[in-house]
């Protein structure tokens, strides 16, 4: 069904308190929708309350404030019931280090077993790109196979929804992108997909729709390409007139251009135009500029 | 519909009982220790406690019970804190699994451990040091719920006992004390009926007094009842004590486990 939302996030608020410390807002009133079959990023630098707000929604995590249903459960309030609840989401943790002394295939075989309706070990294995590491130990796998395992193991009970915590820290640049094609075959098997990640380049590549987040607050929501009025801004021209450099911003900069040719009949001097990149804009964003 | 609790607790068994066999430390550490003390405590005395009742054969009994104790409580409640910060609980945690899934494997685990175990000790102890084996079925039928009953207790403990450490770090310091103390209190390595009075009875609040008796029920001579300190071997007692221990242990765990760190 077109619209139908799997996640919706309300008013959602969690603070840290400790000793040592003394309290930290980490999430300060988050509202999030997320819809069936998307693949939605939350984006925002280290400590920005990315972790904790995925934790929540997750069930680890106890919240202050606010509504959240996810497959139309509060985590927090699963009960008896919780394990239909996970059966029907996959989690995929920051950094795990666990059952190093076994083997792929025999990890991913056995998780099987916890879910009701869970996918094939071996074509799961297959599509996380693990088919030549099947019977190696964990211990022995790289940090980006030791991912996909980590991916694999999300996928295995067939989930409705994936959480993916930073899936691509300490990924070398083919790594990224052969994950990236991953988690875009999952979307299109139908699956929902949550992601945080503070790379601006993987929200743009994956996200159908992304959340920026800063200091525990959402700061903008849109496609990657609407992010901070990007498709809207405008285009800066500079150029060299009278031994002084001149600048117009303008929403029609090919005609500026044309103007300024004809002027100048033919080249115009130092001429520039500039719209601002994503990554401009994100800094803005997240007051880094 | 939901999978099989127990059935995937008995997988969870096999799964942990994989990952046992392929850590050598651990594996070396479980069978050749409880060996290695018997070699030394049966070297060091060599006289008889009773007519045909060697030192020995008294501190097999005890090894094996104090066994149960550190396969089960000990290594369960220094490893369970580790596995909170490996992160597996958490893993755990998001899938569909049961707490008592885990329980189950857990009990698994340690009854696999202390079958290899007790089979090494009395194969070690009656080559080397004339260890007389159970010789009649009832004992041998003894031995076994004692082993199968002691398993679950222990597990059950070590379960309950792993939300105290703060992490895996800290978790040998805070239980391994335990263990050394009750293994003293409880006639592991001295003769029980010769330890000071408050000393028994403080003991005989544990598990690991009563698993001792009835360890010695299974392996010293009928006659050898009589020097007990209640003159019989109690076994009664013994179940009923390892029963309620299990219980509470049981509810404890249930209320007290926890898949990560605060």
């Amino acid at each position: 069904m077109a619209n139908e939302s799997a996640i919706s996030v309300r008013g959602l608020t969690k603070t840290y308190t400790s000793k040592a410390n003394g309290s930290k807002v980490a999430v300060a009133g988050i509202d999030l929708e997320v819809t069936k079959g998307e693949i939605f990023a939350i984006l925002g630098p280290n400590g920005a309350g990315k972790t904790t707000t995925v934790e929540i929604l997750e069930g680890y995590r106890d919240r202050d404030g606010g509504e959240v249903k996810v497959l139309g459960k509060d985590p927090a309030k699963l009960g008896t019931d919780s394990w239909a609840w996970r059966n029907r989401i996959g989690i995929v943790l920051q950094s795990t280090n666990d059952s190093q002394d076994l083997s792929v295939s025999e990890t991913v075989s056995h998780f099987a077993n916890y879910y009701s309706n869970p996918r094939d070990s071996d074509s799961v294995i297959h599509d996380v790109g693990l088919d030549e590491k099947k019977n190696a130990r964990i211990q022995s796998l790289s940090g980006g196979q030791r991912r996909r395992l980590d991916v694999a193991l999300g996928i295995i009970g067939n989930p409705e929804i994936l959480f993916l915590d930073e899936p691509t820290t300490g990924f070398d640049p083919e790594a990224r992108r052969a994950f990236w094609d991953l988690i875009r075959n999952l979307r299109d098997e139908g699956r929902t997909i949550l992601l945080t990640t503070h790379y601006l380049d993987e929200a743009e590549a994956l996200a159908d729709r992304v959340a920026v987040i800063v200091d525990g607050k959402i700061v903008e929501v849109s496609t990657p390409g609407n992010l901070g009025g990007r498709n809207t801004a405008k285009a800066r021209i500079s150029w060299l007139e009278n031994g002084s450099k001149q600048e117009i911003e303008s929403d029609f900069p090919a005609a500026e251009v044309a103007k300024l040719s004809a002027k100048f009949g033919g080249e115009v001097p130092e001429l520039t135009v500039i719209r601002p990149s994503l990554e401009d804009i994100y800094l803005k964003m997240i007051g880094q500029l | 519909m939901r999978p099989n609790i127990i059935k995937v607790g008995f997988l969870r068994g096999g799964l942990e009982i994989k990952q046992f066999m392929r850590q050598r430390e651990s594996v070396v550490f479980t069978l050749l220790f409880p060996v290695m003390l018997l070699f030394i405590f049966g070297s060091v005395f060599k006289g008889d406690l009773a007519p045909g009742v060697t030192f020995s054969q008294y501190f097999v009994a005890g090894m094996i019970a104090s066994g149960l104790v550190n396969t089960g409580f000990q290594q369960l409640a220094i490893m369970i804190p580790i596995e909170r910060d490996f992160g597996t609980l958490k893993r755990l945690r998001g899938t569909p699994v049961s707490p008592i899934s885990y329980f189950i494997g857990k009990a698994i685990l340690v009854f696999t451990a202390m079958i290899v175990q007790v089979g090494a000790l009395m194969a070690f102890g009656a080559a080397l040091f004339g260890l007389n084996l159970p010789n009649t079925t009832e004992r041998w039928l003894r031995f076994a719920w004692l082993i199968l009953l002691g398993s679950i207790c222990s597990t059950i403990l070590g379960i309950a006992f792993s939300a105290v450490p703060k992490n895996g770090r800290g978790a040998s310091a805070v239980v391994s004390p335990i263990v050394i103390i009750l293994q003293f209190f409880s006639g592991v390595f001295f003769v029980f009926s010769t330890l000071p009075q408050w000393m028994q009875q403080f003991a005989a609040l544990f598990p690991l007094k009563w698993l001792t008796q009835g360890m010695r029920s299974v392996f010293l001579p009928e006659s050898f009842a009589t020097q007990e300190v209640a003159k019989s071997w109690e076994i009664p007692q013994i179940a009923i004590v390892l029963l309620v221990w299990t219980v509470l242990g049981t509810i404890l765990a249930l209320k007290s486990f926890r898949w990560s760190d605060k």
